[in-house]
């Protein structure tokens, strides 16, 4: 009963929003270019999910089929641009903030120009990401993971840093050397801001992709979006946007179920 | 057998321009399974002391020997509980206790075994999966402890170990702390500022004087245990002691008003 209540109080904002929307569409009080009704929308979003073709038990499988429509292909190639650029940005950045995090004379060798590059947008980086990569992916990959590199570097030096010198004491008191205290103490009490970092990353990482898939590919959400503005086909941009907010939603379910789960000691994470 | 040394001990703090003398002339000794409480108003030094015999901040001049080698760094040879118990969080109370053991790169079976029979001598075994945050201050104290005597540390330095536990809590504890100190025979050197604790405990306490921290008195304790708090020799010593220690605070609140009117 609670919970009826709660989701149904949790829709109340929703339903009003569409249904004015809707409304406005309807009565044909702007062009539907300019803003083509929710439930075009959803028409569109449906025909852009499904397959083009009908099924043929003859040549494929049903599941292959079903999946075999343009949003899961696009929706697929724009994760795998995620999930390959924030892989090695984040890659880098682990080893790297530890490093910083746990030796002053490092920190003060990079940090400088940490901070220079830090602010500089990955976007900004698109003609040089071109000229250097060239087309396709491997300029997506490079831009995704610069955006994702900062983040997780920040977070990471500063959860090193900030280590409770408590458990470094008690630790070496209990007969620790430096490689089991980096291990076992300074990685794990480091990892809430550690995690923190990461969950940004990948949010930085989402951002990226859609913008790198502006230029250069012709497979993404980013891509669509881009193609479908090109014929004026507003509906399917709504359809391509609201897709990619469900995407990040689902990524950042997941991360926080993740965050949750490894964090379960942690004091103030919700279960 | 002497187990702990202190030979000439100074300790010099630089606080801006300022110069704190934290510890001056300490000299002291400690027999193997004795427990010794170093007493005292805050600022008198005792966990200083504490920290100097430890390893975690050598002292500027003098002298820390423990079992016959001079103290240059902290060791399993010398375990601390701390008042902030400093329990791993992201490890398990089984983990935690185990963690001495892993160190001293123990067998598997040898560490299940010791950590057994610790978390049950403790009263700590349906607790072992819980992670320290899930335990009452008390318990977490307890895993402290747990965690210090897997290794089988000589000496066990305790640094106000019960000053943020409840009086009955801390009453538990002191008795068990009596009933482990009896069976294992270790050297405790434990730093309070509760004049009943450091009688209700100790062999011998050691009252220290405010800035700079030295020995005022050494007063032996040979009342016989189990103690009893009420009873008129306890009392006694309770007045003697709580005299000295007074007269410490008095100076330190003095201080306090003194760098008041100054700042």
């Amino acid at each position: 009963m609670d919970r009826a209540a709660r989701i149904a109080r949790a829709l109340v904002v929703p339903a009003i929003f569409l249904a004015a929307w809707e409304g406005i569409s309807r009565a044909a009080w702007v062009s539907p270019i300019i803003l083509p009704a929710p439930s075009q929308v959803l028409v569109r979003w449906l025909a852009y999910a499904r397959p083009y073709r009908p099924w043929d038990p003859a040549t494929e499988r049903w599941l292959a089929w079903a999946l075999s429509g343009e949003l899961l292909g696009d929706a697929a190639t724009s994760l795998m641009r995620v999930g390959v650029g924030f892989f090695i940005g984040a890659g880098l950045a682990l080893p790297a903030g530890l490093l910083m995090g746990a030796k002053p004379r490092l920190y003060e060798l990079f940090n400088p120009m940490v901070q220079l590059f830090r602010p500089i947008p990955p976007i900004a980086f698109i003609p040089l990401a071109i000229l250097w990569f060239g087309l396709g992916n491997p300029p997506a990959f490079f831009l995704i993971s610069l955006g994702a590199f900062f983040p997780v570097l920040m977070n990471t030096i500063a959860g090193v840093r900030n280590v409770d010198q408590l458990y470094l004491r008690a630790a070496r008191n209990l007969g620790a050397g430096d490689w089991t205290l980096f291990r076992r103490v300074m990685i794990p009490a480091a990892m809430p801001y550690i995690l923190a970092g990461i969950r940004i990353g990948i949010g930085v990482a989402f951002i990226v992709v859609i913008v790198a898939e502006m230029i250069a590919v012709n497979a993404g959400l980013g891509y669509r979006i881009l193609e479908a503005r090109e014929y004026f086909w507003s509906d399917k941009v709504i359809a391509g946007m609201i897709s990619i907010g469900f995407a990040g939603l689902g990524i950042d379910v997941l991360m926080s179920r993740l965050n949750a789960w490894l964090l379960r000691w942690h004091r103030g994470v919700e279960g | 057998m002497t187990a702990i040394r202190i030979a000439g001990v100074r300790k010099v703090f630089r606080q801006g321009a300022e110069e704190i003398v934290a510890l001056d002339g300490i000299d002291l000794e400690i027999a193997r399974g004795e427990l010794v409480c170093l007493l005292g108003p805050s600022g008198c030094g005792k966990s200083t002391l504490l920290n100097a015999i430890a390893g975690f901040a050598p002292p500027t001049s003098g002298s820390v020997v423990a079992d016959g080698r001079p103290v240059t760094a902290p060791g399993p040879d010398r375990a601390m509980v701390f008042q902030e118990y400093a329990l791993f969080p992201w490890m398990t109370v089984e983990r935690n206790v185990a963690f001495g053991l892993e160190m001293k790169g123990e067998r598997r079976e040898v560490v299940r075994e010791r950590v057994e029979a610790l978390l049950r001598k403790l009263h700590l075994h349906d607790f072992r999966d819980r992670f320290p945050k899930d335990l009452s201050g008390g318990m977490r104290q307890r895993v402290a402890i747990a965690r210090v005597l897997a290794i089988d540390s000589p000496t066990l330095l305790m640094d106000e170990p019960f000053g943020a536990l409840d009086a009955l809590t801390r009453r538990n504890l002191q008795d068990e702390l009596l009933r482990i100190w009896a069976e294992l025979k270790r050297t405790i050197v434990f730093v309070t500022h509760g004049i009943e604790e450091s009688i209700y405990l100790a062999d011998r306490v050691v009252v220290m004087t405010y800035r700079p921290g030295t020995v005022k008195r050494i007063v032996p304790i040979t009342l016989p245990r189990p103690r009893d708090p009420s009873s008129v020799e306890f009392n006694g010593l309770k007045r003697v002691i709580e005299g000295l220690v007074m007269e410490e605070q008095a100076r330190h609140v003095e201080a306090e008003a003194r760098r008041g009117t100054a700042g």
